[in-house]
């Protein structure tokens, strides 16, 4: 009995919840990805083995699903954890962060890097739940300072909004270089 | 002699300077706000500094790298939070002095430890530097082919108690830089007919993805937090004299530090963690570890700080970098036309004594700053979690779309930014990844390149270094095996897994 204990304590790990989802989820991933790999790679006749373009795809694929079968092998011989879905709601509700950076990121070139940062910030901060005046006033401050320090100091390449075609001359220059 | 004064020079512009300051103050006042890391912090500013001079960009994030553990140890020491997460264990001794009132004595024990290792840890690598010469131009393809396979498996088997998860994102890594168009055969791989896939996976998006966006996401999904720390009094000084009381540990936990650093893999951590089992089987009052020792304070942070210099020796010589912080800064040298390798140390050795110098001046001016800045950054690291997380947000969106303006990185970026964020949720390492990433592309160049030399498999490892280095990987895994079936014999209990927190902040 002890030896079959200890059999299973090799393969234990120190879990949190959620750890059995996230295995079965990338070793269905890495099958997947082996399952293309005649589909998605090809084989150059007269080349070695190891100068193919299938070889490290497959050799890394290979590896990967084997050891997303073990760490599913030492989620299933460890005890079960409670919380399992909650902690899979969590990690869905990042998705929802997700999207307003890209929303963020899709509307820059629009409504100009200034505008739309200072509005991002500060609707953020309100999702995240401050309410504040403080707070809010804080979220202007820092999105002003980041405009100011990469793009007009530092001049990272960042694109001007299509609204400042709308300003007048002198000052459409001047946002269009530096906000 | 010549190459260090040409070193220096190329240090004394204002700009240099400007960029040291910005570097390792921005660096400890990063490492001092729980939340936030060197890595998040790198990845951020890691296209910024594309436009900037090669050695204005190199000196700014390497301030970053090698001060923000200065900063790290403040809340390590004050609120039992790690800044950094290779601040772990200063926690352990550093919080119950500050209960006992010793706040002070700590964090500026904390300081002049990290200073020792700082220290000794570049006199190194600048002592290393003539062996280094000498033996890097014997380093050729296979050698570094090999040396890169030992990276990984070293990468892979430092996560104990995680092997598993560790090899099984290696090899996501691995094959996440296969994708695109194979630059030897023009054939697509994995691209699944999308034009966007061709060009690659690029190493810095999902950098930005894993360590910032992912942070964002962790602090914006978690319950708000504001760390109270409260200000420290009396005199930063006190903690040299004491320190000169335990020069042994020091030394010791910089020469652990050192040698961890060097290895591609271990780093930080290992490093604190032998160093401080170490100290206290060593010491004349082993029983005061955990309790407020002023040497396993001591071991813990001269141990983590003696590893950014040490991990520059294979990122410089060979190219390998050993962890993530590194494999970031590799591709700041390939973006500046910088090619770590054999050829830098001969043609580029005045690049690499600036870099060394540039890494001694950032040990000073952290060290001064510190001195009369620490009560400033006890109110900073109040920063609300949450709103950390938005600003985070913001930054992040500087360093993936300044990269190529595409929003098909923004994408991909919150992606990878997801995945992190599950990652580190549960715990699992996400240094794999990069280094499976970056390692697996050095591995697939330059096992192609050693091709047309080998006749027979036995011609990977007909020279010397080559056949050391196979040699150690034989002995990495014969190593690992004999501890499972050890651990398999003495029925050993589990250890505390949870000290291996793998979240890179």
């Amino acid at each position: 009995m002890s030896r079959v204990k200890t059999l299973q304590a090799l393969f234990k790990r120190y879990r949190r919840p959620g750890d059995i989802v996230f295995a079965w989820v990338l070793l269905a991933v890495s099958l997947f990805l082996l399952s293309q790999l005649f589909d998605q790679t090809v084989y150059k006749k007269g080349a070695k083995l190891f100068a193919q373009p299938r070889f490290w795809p497959a050799v890394s694929l290979t590896l990967m699903s084997a050891f997303a079968a073990f760490h599913v092998i030492g989620s299933l011989l460890s005890e079960r954890i409670d919380g399992r879905w909650r902690e899979v709601l969590l990690w869905c509700s990042s998705l929802e962060y997700a999207a307003w950076f890209i929303g963020y990121a899709m509307l820059v070139p629009y409504t100009g890097y200034l505008p739309t940062t200072v509005v991002f910030a500060v609707a953020l901060v309100f999702r995240a739940g401050y309410r504040s005046r403080t707070a809010l006033l804080s979220a202007v401050g820092c999105a002003l300072v980041i405009v100011l320090l990469f793009k007009t100091f530092l001049q990272v390449k960042l694109p001007s909004g299509a609204i400042y075609e709308y300003l007048p001359d002198g000052l459409r220059m001047i946002m269009l270089t530096y906000f | 002699m010549e190459n260090l004064l040409a070193g220096a020079e190329m240090l004394a512009r204002w700009d240099v300077i400007v960029a040291l300051f910005i570097g390792s103050i921005g660096g400890v006042i990063i490492g001092a706000i729980p939340g936030v890391g060197p890595a998040v912090a790198i990845a951020i500013l890691l296209p910024a500094t594309f436009s900037l001079d090669p050695i204005v960009g190199l000196t700014m994030l390497l301030g970053i790298y090698g001060s923000s553990m200065y900063g790290g140890a403040i809340p390590a020491v004050l609120i039992n939070t790690p800044g950094t997460a290779v601040n772990a264990l200063t926690s352990y001794d550093g919080y119950p002095m500050t209960q006992r009132g010793e706040a002070h004595r700590a964090v500026s024990l904390a300081y002049s430890a990290s200073f020792w290792g700082g220290i000794f840890g570049i006199l190194c690598l600048i002592l290393l530097s003539p062996v280094l010469a000498l033996i890097a131009p014997m380093f050729g393809s296979r050698e570094i082919f090999l040396a890169a396979l030992l990276g990984i498996i070293l990468v892979i088997l430092a996560h104990r108690g995680q092997i598993f998860a560790a090899g099984l994102l290696a090899m996501f890594g691995i094959f996440l830089q296969t994708i695109g168009l194979d630059a030897v055969t023009y054939t697509q791989r994995y691209t699944f007919g999308y034009s966007f896939l061709s060009s690659g996976v690029n190493l810095i998006v999902v950098v930005l993805g894993l360590f910032a966006l992912s942070q964002a996401f962790y602090l914006l999904t978690a319950p708000d937090d504001s760390p109270d720390a409260k200000p420290v009094k009396g005199r930063m000084t006190v903690g040299f004299k004491e320190l000169l009381k335990h020069k042994r540990v020091a030394t010791v936990a910089s020469g652990f530090g050192v040698i961890l650093g060097m290895i591609p893999g271990t780093g930080e951590f290992t490093a604190q963690f032998m160093s401080y089992t170490y100290a206290q089987k060593t010491s004349k009052n082993p029983e005061a570890f955990g309790k407020g020792s002023p040497e396993g304070l001591i071991a813990s942070e001269a141990a983590n700080n003696a590893v950014p210099a040490a991990a520059m020796i294979p990122l410089l010589a060979l190219g390998i970098p050993g962890e993530a912080l590194t494999a970031m800064m590799l591709s700041v040298f390939y973006v500046h036309n910088v090619i770590p390798g054999p050829q830098l140390f001969q043609n580029n050795l005045d690049l690499v004594y600036g870099l060394y110098l540039a890494l001694i001046l950032l040990n000073i001016i952290v060290m001064v700053f510190l001195l009369f800045s620490t009560n400033l950054l006890t109110k900073i690291i109040r920063v609300p979690t949450r709103f950390l997380g938005v600003i985070v947000l913001i930054l992040s969106f500087v360093g993936v779309y300044s990269l190529r303006n595409s929003l098909t990185d923004c994408m991909i970026a919150a992606g990878f930014g997801v995945l992190g964020l599950i990652l580190k949720r549960l715990n699992l390492p996400i240094v794999p990844i990069i280094l499976g990433m970056v390692l697996g592309g050095i591995m697939e160049i330059k096992l192609r390149s050693a091709m047309p030399r080998l006749k027979t498999p036995f011609d990977m490892i007909d020279r010397p270094i080559s056949f050391i280095l196979f040699l150690m990987i034989l002995l990495v895994l014969a190593l690992h095996i004999r501890t499972l079936i050890k651990e398999y014999r003495a029925h050993q209990t589990d250890e505390d897994h949870n000290l291996h927190d793998s979240q890179m902040r």
